[in-house]
C-alpha cells in the first residue's frame, strides 16, 4: 500500500443545496405574512410563572401583530442568510435553522394565542410529558438502526413495557420493580426480534410488524381476561412521585420544566447524552456503528457481527421498555389497552427525521409531544383552527421532511440486511 | 456436493425475494403445523387465565385430575365456541341459524382478502405497503361521499360508489409510489405517516358537510349511504353476507391473472426480484413503483368499499376495523399468492367471526389476535417449525459465496 502515491484530483464544486433555504423561507414567509401582515391585533399574554412558584416573573403582554412582524423580519433575515450560504456552496449552520424554527413557533403561539394567555411552563412541561415515551423509543430506534437492525417493533416494546410496569408494580407494590420489569419486557420483545431476524434471517420489517400485532394481542387478552375484572389487584400501580431538585427547581421557567419531574424524565434527560457518548465516543459504540455500516469489514477485524447485533438490540429493548413504563407508572398509572397508540411508529419517524443522531432524534420526538400539547392548548382557548388539522401537522411535516430533506443516503448502510458469515 | 454448487451458481437473492421464499417456500404441511402450534400456545393462555383451572391448581398435587379436567374443559369450551361462531352452530334451532356462522366468516373474510391482495401485490414488487389502514379510510370516505351525496338510480349508483372507493384508495396509495419513485423516501415510514394523516383528514371531513349531517350530533360520522348504494345481500335477508365477498373472489382471480399471467405482472415481479436487473432490461422502475402502489391501492379500495357500503348505517373514523393491519398478516400468511391470500383471508375471517361466540363462552376473544400473530410468526421462520416438529431440513442453504462477493462489491 505504501507504494501508491496519493492521487490528487481536481475536485468539482459541490452542487448547491437549496433545500434548507427553501424550507426556512417558507417558514419565514408564513411568519411575516400570515402571522404578521394578516395577523391579529389583539394582545397576547406570555405567562412565565404559576401561582405557587417561589420566584414569580411578571407576565409579558404584547400586541400580537407587531410582535409577529418583528419575528417575521428576523426569520426573513435568517432565511436570506441561508440563501447566501447555499449560494456560496456552504452548509447552512444548524443554529440558523433552529433559530428560524423557534421564532416561527413563537410567532405561531403569538398568533393563535392573541386575546388569550400562553402558559409557557405548562406548554413546555406538557410537551416533555407527552413525548417521554416517544423519546425513549427514538433512542432505542437509533441504537438499533446504528447496529443495522431496523426495529419496527418499538411500538410493541413500548406497549409491553407499559403493561408489564403496571402489572408488576401493582402485584409487588413496588414502582421500582415495575420499572425493572418494564425494561425486561421491552428486552424480551427485542430478543424475539433479534432471534428471528439474526438466527432465522427473517426480514426484520416482517418480524417487527408481526411482533407489534403479537404484543397488542397478548396485552389485550390479559387486559380483558385478567386486568379488567381485578383492576385493584393487577392494574392499580400508582404513579412515580415528582422529585423536585432543591434550589434548581425554583428557577423560573427552567426549574419546573427541567428540575421538577419524575424519575423517568430525569433518566430520559441523562440517557440522550449517554447514548450519544456511547455511540460516538467509546470503543463499544465504534463497534456498533461498524457493524451497522459495514458488517463484512467489522467481521474481518474480529467483531462478532450477530453477537454485537443481538446484545445491542437487547439494550435498545431495555430502553424502549423503560419508555413504556413512562406511559403507565410514569404518567397515568393504570394500563389501558393499546395505550401506546402509535407512539412507537412516531419514534421511528423521529429516528429518521433526526438522522440517526440521538440528540436530533430526541428533538424530533419532542416536536411531536409539543404539537400534541399545542393542540390541547389551542382547544382550551377556543382556537378556530380545526383540531384534526393540527393533529395532522406533525405527520405531514415528517412526510415532507422524510421525502424532501432527508433523502435516502444517511441511514446506516446495513440497516435491515441480514449478515451471513462466510 | 453437486447440489451445493448449483445453488452457488444462482444469482444473488435480493431481500424481497428472500422474504417471499421464507413465507411461501414451505408449503401446506408447515402452514398447518404453524396453525396447530399457534392454537396450542393460545390454549395455554386460555388455561392459565381460567378461574376453574386456577382454583384446581391450588390443590394440583392433591388431585391432579381436577386440574387437567378443568384445563381440558376450558380449552374445549373455548374452541367449541369458536367453531359455533365461525363455521357451524350445532346448537341452533333453524337451519338458517346453523349455517349463519359460516356466512359470517365469509363476510369478514371479504375485506381481509381484498386488503391482503393489495398488500401482497406490494410485497411482490419488493415494497412494504403498511398503509392499508389509511388507504381504507380515504377510500371509505370517497365511497361514503358518492353513496350519500350523489343520488343516482339503482344499479348505477352502486357502481359509481364502488368506483369512488377504489379511486380514493388508489390515489392515496399512489402518493407512496410517487414519493418512493422520485425522492427515494422509504415506503414504510411514508405509509405509516400517511395512515395518521388519513385518520386526521377523514375525521376532519366527517365533521364537515362534505360527509357529515350537520343537523345531527357533533361527533365525526358519515351520513348513511342511500339504499341504492348499499352492497346487496346475496343469500337473502337471513344472512348478512353481501356482494362484497363476490367482489373479493373476483379480485382473487384478477390478482392471479395479473401477477402470474400478464406482462404487467411479469414486470412487477421482475422489479421485486431485482430492480437493477429490471432497469438494465429497460423497465422504468420508477413507473413500476407508482403503478404497483396504485394497483395495490385498488385492491385495498375493495376492502374500503366493503367497509363503507357493506351495511346500511353510517360509520365513524374507526371504519377500517383493524383490517389495514390484518391485511399485512393475511398477505404474509398467504405467501402473497392469490390462493394463499384467499385461504388466509377466510381463516382470519373465521377468527373474527368467532370472537363474539367466545365472548359468550366467557373466553376473552382477544386470544384470537394472539393466534393470528403467532401463525404468521411461525410461518415466517421455517427453521423454527422444522426444529420444533423435527421435520427433515431441506438441503438448500443461503448461497454463501455469492453473498460475500456481493457484499464486497457493495463495499467497493
Amino acid at each position: 500500500m505504501t507504494a501508491l502515491a496519493p492521487v490528487h484530483e481536481t475536485v468539482a464544486a459541490p452542487p448547491r443545496n437549496w433545500k434548507t433555504p427553501i424550507v426556512l423561507s417558507v417558514l419565514a414567509a408564513v411568519t411575516f405574512v400570515v402571522f404578521g401582515l394578516l395577523g391579529n391585533a389583539q394582545e397576547v399574554t406570555f405567562r412565565w410563572s404559576e401561582a405557587d412558584d417561589t420566584i414569580s416573573l411578571a407576565s409579558l403582554v404584547v400586541a400580537s401583530q407587531p410582535l409577529c412582524l418583528v419575528l417575521g423580519v428576523l426569520t426573513l433575515l435568517g432565511a436570506g442568510f441561508a440563501y447566501y450560504r447555499a449560494y456560496r456552496r456552504e452548509k447552512v449552520p444548524l443554529w440558523v435553522s433552529i433559530g428560524v424554527g423557534a421564532l416561527f413557533i413563537i410567532g405561531l403561539f403569538a398568533n393563535v394565542g392573541a386575546g388569550a394567555t400562553v402558559p409557557v411552563v405548562f406548554i413546555l412541561t406538557g410537551a416533555i410529558g407527552l413525548s417521554t415515551a416517544v423519546i425513549f423509543g427514538s433512542l432505542a430506534g437509533v441504537v438499533g438502526e446504528r447496529v443495522g437492525v431496523a426495529n419496527i417493533a418499538i411500538e410493541g416494546q413500548l406497549l409491553a413495557g407499559a403493561f408489564v410496569a403496571a402489572v408488576v408494580a401493582s402485584v409487588t407494590d413496588s414502582l421500582f420493580l415495575g420499572l425493572i420489569a418494564a425494561m425486561i419486557g421491552g428486552a424480551l420483545v427485542s430478543m424475539v426480534l433479534a432471534v428471528f431476524s439474526l438466527r432465522y434471517v427473517v426480514d426484520q420489517i416482517v418480524v417487527g410488524v408481526v411482533l407489534n400485532v403479537l404484543v397488542v394481542g397478548i396485552t389485550n387478552f390479559f387486559y380483558s381476561a385478567v386486568l379488567s375484572d381485578n383492576s385493584e389487584e393487577f392494574n392499580f400501580p400508582g404513579t412515580l412521585p415528582s422529585l423536585p431538585i432543591p434550589l434548581l427547581s425554583s428557577i423560573p421557567v427552567i426549574g419546573p420544566v427541567f428540575f421538577d419531574q419524575r424519575i423517568t424524565t430525569y433518566v430520559m434527560f441523562l440517557l440522550i447524552p449517554t447514548v450519544w457518548f456511547v455511540l460516538f465516543k467509546t470503543k463499544w459504540g465504534l463497534r456498533i456503528r461498524a457493524v451497522g455500516e459495514h458488517p463484512l469489514a467489522a467481521d474481518t477485524v474480529g467483531i462478532n457481527v450477530n453477537n454485537t447485533r443481538f446484545w445491542t438490540v437487547t439494550v435498545a429493548g431495555l430502553i424502549a421498555g423503560f419508555g413504556g413504563a413512562a406511559l403507565t407508572i410514569g404518567s397515568v398509572g393504570a394500563f389501558v389497552r393499546e395505550m401506546s397508540a402509535g407512539q412507537g411508529f412516531i419514534a421511528l419517524a423521529a429516528v429518521i427525521l433526526g438522522r440517526w443522531n440521538p440528540w436530533l432524534a430526541a428533538v424530533a420526538a419532542l416536536l411531536f409531544g409539543f404539537s400534541r400539547n399545542f393542540r390541547i392548548w389551542a382547544g382550551q382557548i377556543g382556537s378556530p383552527i380545526p383540531p384534526d388539522l393540527i393533529a395532522m401537522t406533525p405527520y405531514l411535516v415528517t412526510l415532507i421532511a422524510v421525502s424532501v430533506l432527508v433523502g435516502k443516503a444517511v441511514a446506516p448502510a446495513a440497516v435491515g440486511k441480514p449478515y451471513i458469515k462466510e | 456436493m453437486s447440489t451445493d454448487q448449483s445453488v452457488n451458481a444462482l444469482p444473488p437473492q435480493p431481500r424481497a425475494n428472500q422474504l417471499l421464499q421464507a413465507v411461501l417456500g414451505g408449503g401446506f404441511v408447515r402452514t398447518l403445523l404453524a396453525i396447530v402450534l399457534a392454537f396450542a400456545v393460545a390454549s395455554l393462555l386460555i388455561i392459565f387465565t381460567n378461574e376453574d383451572v386456577i382454583t384446581a391448581s391450588g390443590y394440583l398435587f392433591g388431585r391432579p385430575g381436577d386440574f387437567f379436567s378443568a384445563a381440558g374443559s376450558a380449552v374445549g369450551d373455548a374452541y367449541a365456541a369458536l367453531f359455533r361462531g365461525s363455521i357451524y352452530n350445532y346448537n341452533a334451532d333453524t337451519v338458517v341459524a346453523a349455517f349463519r356462522p359460516l356466512t359470517e366468516t365469509l363476510r369478514f373474510a371479504g375485506p381481509l382478502i381484498a386488503g391482503g391482495l393489495g398488500v401482497a401485490l406490494s410485497f411482490r414488487v419488493g415494497m412494504f405497503n403498511i398503509g392499508a389502514q389509511g388507504q381504507i379510510l380515504v377510500g371509505a370516505a370517497f365511497a361514503s361521499f358518492a353513496s350519500s351525496m350523489i343520488h343516482l338510480p339503482y344499479g348505477i349508483h352502486l357502481i359509481v360508489a364502488v368506483l369512488f372507493g377504489l379511486v380514493g384508495s388508489a390515489l392515496w396509495a399512489a402518493i407512496v409510489g410517487v414519493l418512493k419513485a422520485f425522492t427515494g423516501a422509504h415506503e414504510v415510514i411514508v405509509t405509516i405517516m400517511l395512515n395518521y394523516i388519513a385518520i386526521s383528514l377523514v375525521t376532519y371531513l366527517m365533521r364537515t358537510p362534505l360527509l357529515h349531517d350537520m343537523e345531527g350530533s357533533n361527533n365525526p360520522m358519515t351520513i348513511p349511504p342511500d339504499p341504492t348504494a348499499v352492497l346487496p345481500r346475496i343469500l337473502g335477508e337471513g344472512f348478512a353476507l353481501h356482494l362484497g365477498f363476490v367482489f373479493a373472489i373476483i379480485a382473487v382471480v384478477v390478482y392471479w391473472w395479473l401477477m402470474e399471467r400478464s406482462t404487467t405482472g411479469f414486470r412487477l415481479r421482475m422489479v421485486g426480484i431485482n430492480p437493477d436487473a429490471a432497469r438494465t432490461a429497460g423497465i422504468d422502475v420508477r413507473k413500476i413503483y407508482i403503478l404497483a402502489m396504485t394497483l395495490s391501492g385498488l385492491f385495498v379500495g375493495l376492502a374500503a368499499v366493503n367497509q363503507a357500503l357493506g351495511r346500511e348505517g353510517s360509520f365513524t373514523p374507526s371504519v377500517d376495523g383493524g383490517i389495514g393491519f390484518d391485511a399485512i398478516t393475511v398477505a404474509l400468511l398467504g405467501g402473497s399468492r392469490a390462493l394463499g391470500v384467499l385461504g388466509a383471508g377466510i381463516l382470519f375471517g373465521a377468527l373474527k367471526a368467532g370472537g363474539p361466540a367466545m365472548q359468550v363462552a366467557d373466553v376473552a376473544p382477544e386470544v384470537l389476535g394472539v393466534v393470528q400473530a403467532l401463525i404468521v410468526l411461525f410461518i415466517a421462520a421455517p427453521p423454527l417449525i422444522r426444529t420444533i416438529f423435527h421435520l427433515p431440513g431441506r438441503p438448500k442453504r443461503a448461497p454463501r459465496k455469492v453473498k460475500a462477493t456481493k457484499q464486497l462489491e457493495e463495499a467497493s
